[in-house]
């Protein structure tokens, strides 16, 4: 298989709606149904907490949140705290405990601190945290709120990346070698998975590099721990949106 | 989404179904469902209205204490007959209260188009509902008469303070308020588009300055003022009184001035009554929390 060479952080579709809104529809007009005060600093900050917990895969047990900008700002009188608490925990954005989810986070067992950060010139509604799960799985993360309630994933474990967790996402972590994109594109067209996006992200030449793919299916756990067993793979994190499924975000290392 | 009012002014009378009916269909091709199972969620989302308005708590307070108690202030206003608008307005204003007061204090509310405007439609609908006796089911269809508004409004212009400024937000609010009053009214499409302009012309300009940049003071009160807005705007709709402007192109005015706004305006926490002297004080107040 012939490889290709990427150049650090640059995205390698074209098709990528880079930038564009997600579309919006009639129940974002008329709708969400939301805790308050703000769509962006308490529902965006719960989504952030629900996405981040999936891609650690599991409850977390520990959490070091860190405030940045207008998150940092305001964020009090917003609640956004205890919103990305409430996520955290698996809350939806309408779960009317949610002012309540430090105590609720004491009688699950997670405890956490939080504290302001300066990311630099990171989007204003920006958190960093530090996730360790129940089994001992660690995330390192930085997202925003990016406007009514849509959140996007900036850095995952020190990579840089870009994507909203509205679509069932793939994240590989592998080494900088050729012929890695080939076979995973490969094996997912092999199980009639359409790719909607894709991204190639690397820490340095030859050093870690990270795949993140976005599919318009849900992709199997078979798949993934197959993945997750080839060479040259150091870690393939799911993030799964399928319903009722608590389980989601599965994190497999060979 | 439809991003034209008088486009959809025209496939009423062409198509002959009513305003309400083509903003579903257009809903049900975008999102591939069927009419009833739209419906059903926009009845979901009424049902969460007036949850909301039900459940409102007198004894809460804003994390900055800034907000809370006003909707059990007017209500007792009303109750004592001492209110120069009359018991119907209000109850509007009573009901925008509550609603944007639930919001401030963390309580679930509807966004409808926003969080911060989320106390507009609950407050015209809710209110026409109890006073006029309207069917719960042709008040769903007046939510689907200001959705279609409010897409427009989101398609040409903008939905959010941080884009528009508060015209954006409460102004696009009254705006979708004022066609479902309209259509409960007995309004067809070209009165529902003209109650639309006439809310929305009044608000042209309103800058989005909250104190410490939270969603409290000046918003809780403007969703009272966009609730009432809409109420006049239908009725002068009734009577005949039509825009000079038409819908769209006041939507586009509101898109211009949003355009040309400073950013101390648009929902920063920087400019207006947040940068008053006691709007200051406030913020420095909540810095000092923790």
């Amino acid at each position: 298989m012939k490889g290709v060479y990427l150049k650090q952080k640059v995205s390698l579709f074209v098709y990528i709606e880079e930038g564009t809104d997600r579309i919006m529809n009639l129940t974002d007009i008329i709708g969400p149904v939301m805790v308050g005060p703000s769509s962006s600093h308490t529902a965006g900050a719960v989504r952030i907490g629900q996405i981040a917990r999936k891609l650690l895969g599991e409850p977390a047990a520990n959490a070091e949140i860190f405030f940045h900008g207008s998150f940092l700002a305001t964020g009090k009188g917003h609640g956004t705290d205890r919103a990305l608490i409430a996520g955290l925990l698996g809350m939806a954005v309408d779960d009317a405990a949610i002012p309540d989810s430090f105590r609720i986070a004491a009688e699950a067992g997670l405890t956490f601190s939080i504290s302001g950060i300066d990311l630099g010139d990171a989007h204003p509604n920006s958190v960093k945290m530090r996730l360790t799960g129940k089994s001992g799985k660690t995330l390192e993360t930085v997202a925003a709120s990016v406007g009514g309630g849509q959140i996007e994933i900036h850095e995952l474990d020190g990579l840089a990346v870009k994507f909203g967790g509205e679509y069932p996402t793939l994240i590989v972590h592998n080494i900088d070698k050729p012929g890695y994109v080939t076979e995973v594109t490969a094996a997912l067209a092999k199980k009639s998975i359409n790719i909607a996006t894709m991204q190639l992200y690397r820490a340095s030449r030859g050093g870690n590099a990270v795949m993140v793919i976005e599919c318009d299916q849900e992709v199997s756990e078979e798949f993934i721990e197959w993945l997750a067993q080839r060479e040259g793979i150091i870690k393939v994190t799911y993030l799964s949106l399928a319903n009722g499924r608590e389980e989601n975000g599965k994190e497999y290392g060979a | 989404m439809y991003k034209s009012l008088e486009e959809l002014c025209k496939l009423e009378a062409s198509e002959g179904k009513p305003f309400w009916k083509i903003v579903q269909e257009d809903d049900c091709r975008e999102r591939g469902i069927t009419p009833e199972e739209s419906f059903a969620q926009m009845q979901d989302m009424y049902e969460a209205m007036r949850y909301a308005d039900e459940h409102y708590d007198e004894t809460l307070l804003s994390a900055s204490g800034l907000v809370g108690t006003e909707g059990k202030k007017m209500a007792d206003a009303r109750a004592n007959g001492t209110l120069l608008c009359g018991s119907f307005i209000g109850k509007v204003m009573e009901k925008a209260l509550k609603t944007s007061e639930s919001n401030a204090c963390m309580k679930r509310i509807v966004a409808a188009p926003t969080a911060g405007s989320c106390g507009v439609i609950p407050a015209v609908f809710l209110s026409l509902q109890e006073e006029r006796q309207i069917p719960a089911e042709k008040i769903v269809e007046a939510l689907y008469v200001a959705a279609g508004i409010g897409g427009v409004i989101g398609s040409r212009a903008f939905l959010a303070g941080a884009a528009g400024g508060c015209q954006a937000e409460i102004g696009s609010a009254s705006a979708m308020a004022a066609g479902g009053a309209a259509y409960l009214a007995g309004g067809g499409a070209p009165e529902i588009a003209n109650a639309a302009a006439l809310a929305l012309k009044n608000l042209l300009g309103l800058a989005c300055d909250p104190v410490a940049g939270l969603v409290e003071v000046p918003c809780v009160k403007r969703n009272v003022m966009g609730a009432v807005n809409a109420m006049t705007s239908a009725d002068m709709t009734s009577a005949g009184i039509f825009s000079k402007i038409p819908p769209d192109q006041v939507i586009d005015a509101m898109k211009s001035i949003g355009r040309s706004m400073h950013e101390d305006i648009r929902e920063t926490g920087k400019g207006g009554l947040a940068g008053t002297p006691a709007g200051v004080a406030v913020r420095e107040r909540m810095a000092g929390l923790d």
